[in-house]
């Protein structure tokens, strides 16, 4: 079996679980959504919410991807079936990409839905021209995010207090996507007087961070977990 | 061939010899018990032989394969079954034994085979395994286990946390998979138990190996 469709099965087989349980729709949505009106309930200004709101929605999803990141972490481990993967001899690297893809495609759907949040609560409106940079934002910025969250998740995952452990790898890692996927989108709405074209670098330096991530990702995985 | 030929292997944890020349032959179809107090080794000899530990010192193959050269296509060939079964809680019966049988590419019928040898088949199959009974949990995972076509079964104390009914269950299970082909290598403290349903016991005693001559 090839490493890609190995991956393949992994991702399919965590999105099986995240239909099967709900617990994205039930609990990392909702935990998203308190979070946007807690911004709200503490900038109150109309005007500071629309200046910040790329800021908030990208500190939301790194909130929420903590959860995602636990949870993918946890199917795996609350009856051994990392362990067991490892025992059958499945390419680590397979279980990466794939846990990767897995949290991946929550993060984009939550970012999307934050986005939205943001139009409704924050009054943010999404100009037309900054569409392309902003989807382009969304995928490069989701992509360093899994790479980084599925990386550290795994090295959590056989510690005791991996609850306080992964942030505390975890945040200090992403916070160059934090700032690049921040500048970008400000740039895509037109937040603060920026325009579209500066947003291009930020985007750069999220491309570049998710080539690294994933691929020290990729090959640190097995060692990682066999540890 | 043997299926598993261990001559005086050595396998270490840490800097601490847990198998200090250990000799072993187990042949196709088998049912050995390895029975030995607390840290004898037994676990150590049976993560030996699924290829998670080195063999630093003597000679052992498993289903043909050196362990000092070929662990990982070793890995493929064994299942190990420990206090744990390596289920997701959140997958039916039917999902979880898909998902470990494409593993290896597994054909449909195959799968569906092996969930109808463990009697998972049926309604059992749409239950999400959080809410099976431990017994049945321990059917899936080794419905699994011939789904990702495991020759060589690695069994750790299979009957803890299983009641009466469940443990006889496993014991049939495990009879008919021996019939069928299946090797298996088990540890127990349930001597008794695991005694009638064995081939053959071995004390596995500071890492060491020694025949019981019944």
């Amino acid at each position: 079996m090839s490493t890609l469709r190995i991956a393949r099965l992994v991702a399919a087989k965590d999105l099986r679980i995240e239909w099967n349980s709900r617990v994205f729709v039930n609990q990392v949505l909702p935990f998203a959504g308190v979070t946007m009106v807690i911004f709200a309930f503490a900038l109150d200004a109309d005007s500071i919410l629309q200046r910040v709101a790329p800021g908030l929605v990208w500190l939301a999803t790194m909130f929420s991807m903590l959860v995602l990141v636990q949870r993918s972490f946890a199917i795996e481990t609350a009856d051994g079936a990392l362990d067991a993967l490892r025992v059958a001899g499945v390419d680590p690297m397979a279980i990466y990409l794939g846990k990767a893809v897995a949290l991946g495609v929550q993060l984009l759907i939550l970012e999307v839905v934050l986005l939205f949040a943001a139009v409704i609560l924050y009054g943010q409106t999404i100009p037309a021209d900054g569409a392309v940079l902003l989807v382009i934002t969304l995928i490069s910025a989701t992509c360093g995010l899994a790479a980084v969250g599925t990386l550290y998740g795994g090295l959590a995952a056989g510690f005791t207090g991996r609850e306080t452990l992964l942030p505390l790898l975890t945040f200090p890692a992403v916070a160059p996507v934090l700032i690049g996927a921040t500048r970008a989108v400000e740039a895509a709405l037109g937040t603060a007087g920026a325009v579209v074209s500066d947003g291009w670098p930020w985007v750069g330096l999220l491309v570049v961070f998710a080539v690294a991530f994933g691929v020290g990702g990729a090959l640190a995985f097995g060692p990682l977990i066999d540890e | 061939m043997s299926v598993v030929d261990l001559d005086d292997a050595v396998a270490v944890l840490g800097q601490f010899p847990a198998l200090a020349g250990a000799t072993l032959r187990v042949e196709e179809g088998e049912i050995v018990l390895l029975r030995g107090p607390n840290g004898a080794g037994k676990t150590t000899l049976l993560r030996l032989c699924a290829g998670l530990l080195p063999l630093v010192r003597g000679s052992g193959s498993v289903l043909g394969l050196d362990l000092t050269v070929h662990r990982e296509s070793i890995r493929r060939t064994v299942g190990l079954l420990g206090h744990q079964n390596g289920l997701y809680l959140d997958l039916t019966v039917a999902e979880n034994v898909h998902f470990w049988g494409a593993t290896v590419g597994a054909s449909d019928a195959e799968m569906q085979a092996a969930m109808q040898r463990l009697d998972v088949a049926g309604r059992l199959a749409t239950v999400g395994v959080s809410k099976l009974s431990a017994g049945q949990k321990r059917r899936t995972a080794l419905a699994c286990l011939i789904a990702r076509r495991a020759q060589l079964w690695l069994l750790d104390e299979p009957h803890a946390g299983l009641d009466a009914s469940a443990r006889d269950e496993l014991d049939e299970t495990l009879r008919q998979a021996a019939a069928s082909g299946a090797t298996i290598l088990m540890a127990s403290h349930e001597l008794e138990r695991a005694g009638s349903l064995a081939t053959r016991t071995v004390d596995v005693i500071a890492g060491r190996v020694h025949e019981v001559v019944s």
